[in-house]
């Protein structure tokens, strides 16, 4: 039965459990509270999982891990950044709707006293079609360089990220709390979403058990929401038809599949649960990174996944949420339970090893259909 | 008609990148003395780098993203002769030593990895030198001066042990470079500066209608031409044939009974110790040695610049390397000052290059995996034959 578990679970992830289980062991011994690394664990799970979400789609269409994470993000950071620049003419919209249609239960005090969630719905609803519509050319572009599309991404992401620069600094935004203060242009390196949606999800149903153990609930739940969206879509039709496509193209033609369409969808919603996986993460986090922010966002996600148990053409929900949890948890505990035990502060150290050296695993593991 | 596209098309790049010089030369108010000056110190500063890059494409492994290894092993070598304070020649050509056994030993393990993931060659060489990376890490921050002794504490973190961020080279800044000192200058200069130097210590030469003076790095283009020679050299013998056959079809290779996997792992440490080779003599240049970066962009600059050049992932030379040094460092060095002049502000300029080295890369790997694609679903219809034809007749 234990070779069984063994099996199923992989060495990897056994490994880095018991690492893992260990730290928590060992922490109350050298001065870390075991509860607060537990919260610190669970909020950066919620930050991250939406993003480490978006490898599904692409991984089950044979698309490969998507290290071209980065373009959902940008997409992700143009609706947060467009949010807050236009958050007053958003309120008045939503205000005016209000007024007109009259509806019985959103009244104008119900707008204003939510005015952050609205906000942060903007936000997503600014950033959705613009990650659907970079997703849809990227997906495009794919299709017409299917057996490298990993390193592809990689570029593709890179480039963006680096052209992305240039459009901050020229982009005409104009709200005082974004661009630089003594040009009156240019977006900043890091801008607060404080007084605009900073903790919305976080903070809703937020548990408070002691000032140490506190649990994310909303942020948790909105997880779990996306996660269920992206398992029922695996199941209906078009899920089926991705996931057909990724095991074995040529089949799926033969049975009457448009592969390049189902390719395409798939990198569609990869992206797309880039942009809202970004703006979760910031509305947690308290601050939009631009720049050279979104850089290596994609190797976290994609270590996360893998450390999950995913392949390079195969990947599921627990894989995501076990991987999450897995990769969060040594992010939380090492600099803190290896701190105070070694008084120096190796966790990046160890994050780049077991991120890559996991990636490396992935793909170098000898797979069916290898390319 | 088709033999001119396909020429217009494969030098597409480079002609890019002529026409965005053409405009941003003159934007930038450079004098050409100066921007002669410094695409000749670029030209010896990078090239090794770049043409240790060859040899892993006429082995079909596409682009050797792994050569951060070699990187950081020339990297780990230069912090031993700075702590054991050698200087000059002898201190580099000892990094050099030092380095090539760590570049031997990185270089055998990157190849079987590479061999284990055939056909992603380079997503998973990216990755190991992220991965890499981290181990340099654990050995230079933490080891250094606790495990492995490290005499000079000027070297050290003020923990006393992990090597600090910026380490100088001094001892060996230069001396490559300068080992024989040549200046070519307007007549008038010149003349001045034989007069003030003593005529025994530089080759000066003079060159009419030219005012302004250029130091020519001539021990390193020596190198570098010694080094150009063992590549057309190379292609030449067994294995560099063998290499060219796996290169172009990995089981019609294996079937000629060719040790495909051995010549795989051989082109690959070639690549690495070249790259270490290189990139010592690259910081000989630079003079300091930032311990946590230096190696991070060797890699990209190294690529893009062979990519500029004209090279494909299947398919480079050494004219490439020379085109695309020149090309992607005159950019390099007009951008941020275009951009201040153009718009106002360096940072555009800055970013700019970033963009460009990046989008290049992925460019020339679109282009390559279309082509690539296309090539192959071609041979595929030819196969099918008439069946085809009516098809589509119908």
């Amino acid at each position: 039965m234990i070779k069984n578990f063994i099996a199923k679970a992989g060495w990897p992830r056994i490994i880095i459990g018991l690492f893992l289980l260990s730290l928590f062991i060992a922490a109350p011994f050298v001065g870390v509270r075991v509860d607060t690394s537990l919260s610190n664990t669970l909020v950066r799970f919620g930050m991250n999982g939406v993003m480490v979400l978006a490898m599904i789609p692409m991984v089950q269409a044979g698309c490969g891990l998507n290290f071209g994470l980065p373009l959902g993000i940008i997409a992700g950071l143009l609706g947060a950044t467009l949010s807050i620049e236009f958050n007053d003419k958003i309120l008045a919209l939503v205000l005016e709707c209000v007024a007109k249609y009259n509806l019985a239960f959103m009244n104008e005090q119900f707008v204003i006293a939510h005015r952050e969630a609205i906000g942060f719905a903007s936000a997503m609803i600014i950033a959705v079609p613009i990650a659907a519509i970079l997703g849809w050319f990227y997906g495009k572009l794919l299709n017409r360089v299917k057996g490298d599309e990993m390193m592809i991404a990689t570029y593709v992401g890179f480039s963006s990220v680096s052209f992305m620069c240039i459009a901050w600094l020229l982009l005409p935004y104009k709200h005082p709390t974004m661009v630089w203060g003594y040009a009156g242009q240019g977006l900043r390196t890091t801008i607060s979403v404080e007084g605009y949606w900073l903790h919305v999800l976080s903070d809703s149903l937020a548990i408070n058990l002691n000032e140490h153990l506190y649990i994310p609930t909303g942020m948790l739940i909105f997880f779990a929401v996306m996660a269920i969206l992206v398992w029922i879509f695996m199941k209906t039709k078009t899920g089926t038809a991705i996931t057909a496509v990724g095991s074995n193209p040529d089949f799926a033609r033969a049975s009457g599949v448009n592969v390049d369409k189902m390719r395409t969808i798939s990198v569609v919603l990869s992206t797309v649960l880039g942009a809202i996986g970004i703006i979760v993460y910031e509305q947690s986090f308290g601050f939009i990174q631009l720049y050279m922010g979104p850089f290596y966002m994609a190797l976290p996600a994609v270590a996360s996944v893998l450390l999950g148990g995913a392949s390079v053409n195969k990947a599921g929900i627990v894989n995501v949420i076990v991987g999450t949890f897995l990769f969060q948890g040594i992010l939380t505990m090492t600099p803190s339970v290896i701190n105070s035990v070694l008084q120096t502060d190796m966790s990046e150290v160890i994050r780049l090893i077991v991120s890559n050296g996991m990636i490396l695993y992935a793909l170098t593991r000898r797979v069916r259909n290898g390319r | 008609m088709r033999k001119l596209f396909d020429i217009i098309a494969g030098n597409a790049v480079p002609a890019i990148f002529i026409i965005i010089s053409a405009f941003a030369i003159p934007l930038s108010g450079y004098s050409a003395s100066y921007l002669i000056q410094e695409l000749l110190t670029r030209i010896g500063r990078n090239s090794f780098l770049i043409l240790s890059l060859l040899i892993p494409i006429m082995a079909g492994m596409g682009l050797n993203f792994g050569m951060v290894l070699g990187a950081m092993a020339g990297q780990i070598g230069l912090l031993f002769v700075s702590d054991w304070g050698v200087v000059g020649i002898p201190g580099m050509v000892l990094a050099m030593l030092l380095g090539t056994p760590i570049a031997i030993i990185l270089g055998i393990f990157c190849g079987n990895i590479l061999n284990r993931a055939k056909g992603r060659e380079m997503v998973t060489s990216y990755i190991l030198g992220f991965f890499i990376n981290g181990v340099y890490q654990l050995f230079v921050l933490y080891l250094m001066g606790w495990v492995i002794p490290v005499t000079n504490p000027s070297l050290l973190l003020s923990r006393g042990y992990g090597v600090r961020n910026a380490v100088s080279l001094l001892g060996i800044r230069g001396v490559l470079d300068n080992l024989i000192p040549t200046i070519v200058a307007g007549a008038d200069r010149a003349k001045n500066f034989i007069n003030m130097q003593g005529s025994g210590t530089f080759m000066a030469l003079q060159i009419p209608c030219f005012d302004g003076e250029v130091r020519i790095p001539l021990a390193t283009f020596l190198l570098i031409a010694l080094f150009c020679v063992f590549i057309i050299w190379f292609r030449k013998t067994k294995l560099g044939q063998d290499m060219r056959a796996i290169g172009q079809d990995q089981s019609v290779a294996d079937s000629a009974g060719i040790a495909v996997n051995r010549t795989r792992v051989i082109a690959i440490v070639i690549s690495t110790v070249l790259a270490c080779i290189g990139q010592v003599i690259y910081l000989q240049n630079m003079g300091t040695l930032n311990t946590y970066n230096s190696h991070d962009q060797t890699g990209m600059f190294s690529i893009a610049a062979l990519l500029i050049g004209g090279a494909s992932v299947s398919k480079a030379s050494i004219t490439n390397v020379f085109v695309g040094v020149i090309l992607f460092h005159l950019m390099f060095i007009v951008a941020p000052v275009a951009g201040k002049n153009l718009i106002g502000d360096a940072q555009i300029g800055e970013y700019f290059r970033v963009f460009v080295s990046y989008g290049i890369i992925a460019i020339a790997l679109v282009l390559h995996a279309w082509k690539r694609n296309r090539e192959a679903e071609a041979s595929r219809r030819s196969l099918r034959g008439n069946s085809n034809a009516n098809r589509e007749g119908e």
